[in-house]
């Protein structure tokens, strides 16, 4: 079974409102490489991944990721994961991607690596959070897509998914292969990798894969939407601070402040 | 824009509120750009949906019937909604981003060669140029977006719309579409749905949120958010670090992927206020933040702050409040 998950590269999500700026030039935040990380759910869904590897016997996991030079370290975060193979997908003639553009570039390279029985991605990136590219590449690929998955669970030629649902959760059963969008749940909490993998992560070797490797659709490659503008928002109230330093005088002044709004 | 075709969910016999804003922001829409708001709805029968899709401003409302639809299934969706938007002409499909949403709206662009936007807030015309607007980068910035392709789908972000107004004595065309279930298309199969027992209210409807974060250090200062909310007929909630952590289940979450709520009075307790949690919580009234840490991002968006250990607060706030609330 192969097993491929998608990674993405993206400005760290934590960053604080505070230190956000957006550069009006070329509409994107101004950050150094220091501010990069691997996107929380794709994280998720390697977790998962190599969980899943660890389960079934043969299984490989491959962890893919569409960005230039600097997200080879999302790349060796997988292998240190112990993912099997890193594959990075780029070529400078891309610009602005979207995520239609990203699936279908990430489903033809799919295919180039001989398919993949389970497509793992996160459900949403934390950057611009298009929640897209999974369901785009199931399309791409010609497959099921299930979203908001918390957890899978492998049968001989099918796999069970529990998935968010309004107000609970459902469980869904789909054929090999299928695309799965991965959240964040207490039995996908990233491991921290050990010392060894760490350093063992840093020799194995990552592919790079151009645009003249795979069978692109040039049309496809273009993007479907364009940001013209971006611009931070300030949502800051004035917040009123309780003087109190004791409980007791806090919950006192609170009650009075709630009372006088006459919330309750 | 010419032509809006706007997907219109609905559960037993009414539109989902998501449903509903659509209809408002693709009425809007419409009014700008001179366009025509025509609506889809799939299952069984869905006449009283329809109905009402048309109270909300749809001129014409096509309806896919078939029994096999009762429940809903995304790959027949996919494909009944494929074929309506072909047949009808439309160049915009208008969905809510919500549970079903996050499913089609993907798979639907790239079906139909459109372009695809989603978590779409609010629009804006310049001349005969259009463009989206949405958040981006967790709730920390916006962004206005043009389309490259003729056709484009565009997902709305939940609870980002005012609901309008219905007007009964609205008219419109109910009409009902030819299509044949393509069974062989079914892929992926519900095996069980189980509804969440643990809260009677749900957050969405709730009036008053006491919300918790890894701030309150383990499951147990659950109990004491329980009980407070309780005694104010609310319910509780929880940042994502909560759930994560497995302190209360993950339907509690609030926030940009969790439940995106408009209570009267929110407190959040032991939450450090990410812009992916306050963007759950835009339309709350009141914000009460009760953290130990003065620099917390909260207390940017909180009305009242209180900067205390929970611990000391908390049972204080409810023993008090046993008395005044009696
Ligand atoms: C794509 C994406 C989507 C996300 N979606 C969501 C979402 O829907 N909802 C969500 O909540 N998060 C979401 N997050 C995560 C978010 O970025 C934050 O990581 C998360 O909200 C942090 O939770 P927290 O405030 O409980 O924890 P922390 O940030 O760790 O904050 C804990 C707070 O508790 C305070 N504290 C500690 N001890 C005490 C005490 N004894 N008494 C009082 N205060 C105390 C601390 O000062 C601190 O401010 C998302 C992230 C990403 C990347
Ligand atoms: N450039 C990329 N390279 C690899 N995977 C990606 C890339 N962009 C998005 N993904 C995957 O798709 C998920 C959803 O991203 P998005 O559709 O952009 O919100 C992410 O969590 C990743 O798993």
């Amino acid at each position: 079974m192969h097993i491929v998950v998608c990674l993405k590269h993206v400005l760290d999500p934590e960053i604080k409102p505070r230190y956000f700026q957006i550069d009006p030039e070329t509409n994107r935040p101004d950050y150094g490489d220091n501010d990069m990380v691997l996107d929380s759910f794709a994280e998720n869904a390697l977790e998962l991944a190599i969980q899943l590897r660890d389960k079934t016997p043969g299984a490989t996991v491959t962890a893919i990721c569409l960005g230039d030079e600097s997200s080879e370290e999302v790349l060796r975060r997988a292998l240190a994961f112990t993912a099997n193979a890193a594959v990075r997908v780029w070529d400078s003639e891309w610009e602005n991607l979207d995520g239609q553009a990203v699936g279908h570039i990430l489903a033809q390279t799919i295919k180039t690596l001989g398919g993949a029985e389970l497509v793992l991605t996160g459900y949403q990136a934390s950057d611009i959070e298009e929640a897209l590219v999974g369901p785009v590449m199931a399309e791409e690929l010609g497959i099921p897509c299930v979203t908001l998955v918390s957890d899978l669970e492998l049968a001989d030629d099918s796999v069970k998914s529990t998935c968010e649902a309004e107000g609970g959760y459902t469980v869904v059963s789909v054929p090999f292969p299928a695309v799965f969008t991965i959240i964040s749940s207490e039995t996908n909490v990233p491991r921290l990798p050990k010392v060894k993998d760490i350093r063992l992560a840093r020799s194995k070797s990552i592919s790079l894969f151009e645009a003249e490797d795979t069978d692109l659709d040039k049309e496809r490659c273009q993007p479907g939407v364009r940001l013209e503008r971006a611009y931070v928002l300030n949502r800051d109230v004035n917040c009123e601070i309780l003087s109190g330093s004791e409980g007791t005088v806090l919950a006192d002044e609170l009650i009075d402040k709630l009372l006088t709004l006459k919330i309750f | 824009m010419n032509k809006i075709l706007i997907y219109t969910h609905h559960q037993e016999e009414s539109l989902s509120s998501g449903a509903k804003e659509v209809l408002a922001f693709g009425s809007r829409l419409a009014s700008v750009t001179e366009g025509t708001v025509e609506a889809v709805l799939v299952g069984v029968k869905p006449t009283a949906g329809a109905k009402e899709a048309i109270s909300y401003g749809a001129s014409k409302v096509y309806t896919v019937c078939n029994p096999l639809l009762a429940e809903y299934q995304v790959d027949l969706y996919a494909d009944s909604l494929y074929t309506v938007f072909q047949q009808s002409g439309a160049d915009v499909l208008l969905l809510s981003f919500d549970r079903t949403g996050k499913d089609l709206a993907g798979r639907l662009a790239t079906r139909l060669g459109a372009s695809a936007i989603t978590e779409v807030t609010d629009f804006r015309t310049e001349g005969s140029k259009l463009t989206w607007v949405r958040p981006i980068y967790g709730d920390k910035a916006l962004g206005e977006y043009s389309t490259s392709r003729k056709k484009v789908v565009v997902g709305i972000r939940q609870k980002s719309q005012d609901q309008a107004v219905p007007d009964s004595t609205r008219t419109g065309e109910i009409i009902e579409v030819n299509y044949s279930v393509p069974e062989e298309k079914v892929l992926t199969k519900l095996v069980v749905k189980i509804q969440s027992a643990l809260s009677d209210i749900r957050l969405e409807d709730a009036n008053i949120i006491v919300s918790g974060g890894r701030g309150l250090g383990g499951p147990e200062g659950f109990q004491e958010l329980q009980a407070l909310a309780e005694l104010l007929g609310g319910t509780v909630g929880a940042s994502r670090a909560a759930c994560d952590a497995g302190w209360v289940p993950s339907n509690l979450q609030v926030g940009q992927t969790g439940a995106v709520v408009a209570p009267d009075l929110y407190i959040a307790v032991g939450i450090s206020g990410a812009s992916q949690h306050l963007a759950g919580i835009t339309s709350a009234k009141t914000v009460v933040a009760i953290n130990s840490d003065p620099e917390a991002p909260i207390f940017k968006r909180a009305n009242l702050g209180v900067i205390a250990d929970y611990k000391t607060v908390i049972p204080a706030l409810t023993e008090k409040l046993k008395k005044v609330l009696v």
